[in-house]
């Protein structure tokens, strides 16, 4: 008896609608959010993400009646990141019924955002995203850096120190994506997650490069991911989240089944 | 139709509780307020929170809902979740120390520091996800949810009563830990109902029918 390993869909929005890039490009429609939400929801998703990618802000409201729509019918925890600035857009989406907020960009170029933003609405709601890169060579030990702009601006800072910080200025998780995996379909950079995990006391979610369903079970055993996210492999109907937990039970893994 | 009051006292969105009561039980009608009055003429009471206990008590004996709640304790079904219930002790220990309601009798206390399963892993804190909740006696509120039910959990403090008789439930991180309590017309659970899916909306719709009798 001990705590489940979450499985977690992520939907990438862009007005409104569930679409997902590969490496950033390449964008197919996935298809209404309310939906597949619903249908994550029947097939035992332990929680589901929704990345806000509307570049406009005049379309940001559309992510707003997502949630609300969602929030009203699918009763497990929603998360929402993508484009959160201010103190404004955190309480807008709690107030629409997400339960967390993803901090990403913002928190790099204003780190006292994440202490504001935790001391407001307490750490249980703020999750910092962190799109990290490998930056040493092969021949050296690893070294990853944090990257913005959807993985194209290095910041220099390094990953590691990153995640302690920001766990010291009031994360409550920290949302883990590998740039170098992200779209690739290899699997998660399992020694970045395995660094990142054990460098922190918060949990932490696995993203960027699931490709089957052992790449999840991967996150966990190898990585030390306390939850694994995916986009790509549920939305296109390859597997069913319930055949993702059933590969995780079969590795050892508990889950909520 | 039998109302029950969703107590709004400015500490974070209700909407997920309102939705899910509605849900659970479509013929009651659910109100979220901050007047003495319409809590205090409701039929049950809901009891949230999120956030920090300082903030929440702060919230409460300011606007006077203290008082309000400790009269609802009193006198008819009342449903504390997550920060609502630890609330509901004699203090706890975050903030440096802060007095509660000390409706239910214990305190508040923090996760040990460094815990590990039983493999060596480090165990995070805030505890966060899916995690078993073990039904220690029969209660009308544990009605169709099996034994072992897996809930959502979002905490870093948890109750520790001073008469164990109170524990409704029990949890393991690592150690078993009060995740209810049950005391008379009282219920509370660590565990937010309102995300737990199915067998949270059955509890909540267990608590819509409940008389306040065990």
């Amino acid at each position: 008896m001990s705590l489940a390993k979450r499985i977690i869909p992520c939907l990438d929005v862009d007005n409104g609608r569930v679409v997902k890039g590969v490496k950033f490009v390449d964008i197919r429609d996935a298809g209404d959010p309310v939906e597949i939400a619903r249908r994550y929801d029947r097939e035992g998703a332990d929680e589901i993400t929704f990345l806000d990618i509307t570049a406009t802000h005049d379309n940001r409201d559309t992510i707003v009646h997502v949630v609300e729509q969602v929030a009203s019918e699918v009763f497990i925890p929603l998360t929402v990141g993508g484009g959160i600035r201010t103190l404004d857009d955190i309480r807008r989406m709690l107030n629409a019924g997400a339960d967390k907020v993803g901090i990403n960009s913002a928190a790099v170029f204003n780190p006292d955002f994440v202490r504001e933003a935790a001391e407001r609405f307490g750490s249980q709601c703020i999750v910092v995203a962190i799109d990290a890169k490998k930056v040493s060579l092969a021949n050296e030990p690893s070294r990853w850096e944090i990257f913005t702009h959807g993985g194209r601006k290095p910041t220099g800072i390094d990953a590691i120190e990153w995640a302690r910080k920001m766990v010291d200025y009031g994360a409550g998780e920290i949302l883990l994506t590998s740039m170098d995996r992200d779209g690739t379909r290899e699997g998660f950079d399992l020694p970045l997650t395995r660094a990142i995990s054990e460098a922190v006391t918060v949990p932490v979610i696995a993203s960027g490069g699931v490709g089957n369903l052992d790449h999840l079970a991967d996150g966990v055993i190898e990585g030390k991911a306390d939850a694994v996210l995916a986009a790509s492999i549920f939305h296109f109907a390859e597997y069913s989240i319930e055949q993702a937990k059933q590969r995780m039970a079969a590795r050892g893994i508990e889950v909520r089944l | 139709m039998s109302t029950v009051a969703v107590i709004d006292y400015g500490m974070g969105n209700l909407h997920s509780i309102v939705k899910a009561l509605q849900h659970a039980a479509p013929e009651v009608d659910v109100i979220c307020v901050s007047d003495a009055e319409a809590i205090l003429q409701a039929d049950r009471v809901v009891f949230p929170g999120v956030g920090a206990i300082r903030d929440c008590m702060q919230a409460l004996n300011q606007s006077g809902l203290a008082d309000v709640i400790r009269q609802v304790a009193e006198s008819k079904p009342l449903l504390g979740i997550c920060l609502g219930m630890q609330a509901l002790l004699t203090d706890s220990a975050e903030n440096n120390g802060t007095p509660c309601l000390a409706i239910i009798d214990g305190h508040v206390v923090h996760f040990p520091e460094a815990l590990t399963d039983i493999d060596g892993n480090l165990l995070k804190i805030p505890h966060m996800g899916w995690n078993q909740v073990h039904q220690l006696h029969p209660h009308p509120l544990w009605e169709n949810i099996p034994q072992d039910s897996r809930f959502y959990f979002v905490h870093s403090y948890y109750a520790q009563p001073n008469d164990a008789a109170v524990t409704a439930a029990t949890t393991q991180y690592p150690d078993a830990f009060t995740c209810a309590l049950a005391q008379a017309n009282v219920f509370a659970v660590q565990f937010h109902p309102e995300k737990s899916q199915a067998v949270g909306l059955q509890l909540l719709k267990n608590f819509l029918h409940w008389d306040g009798h065990v």
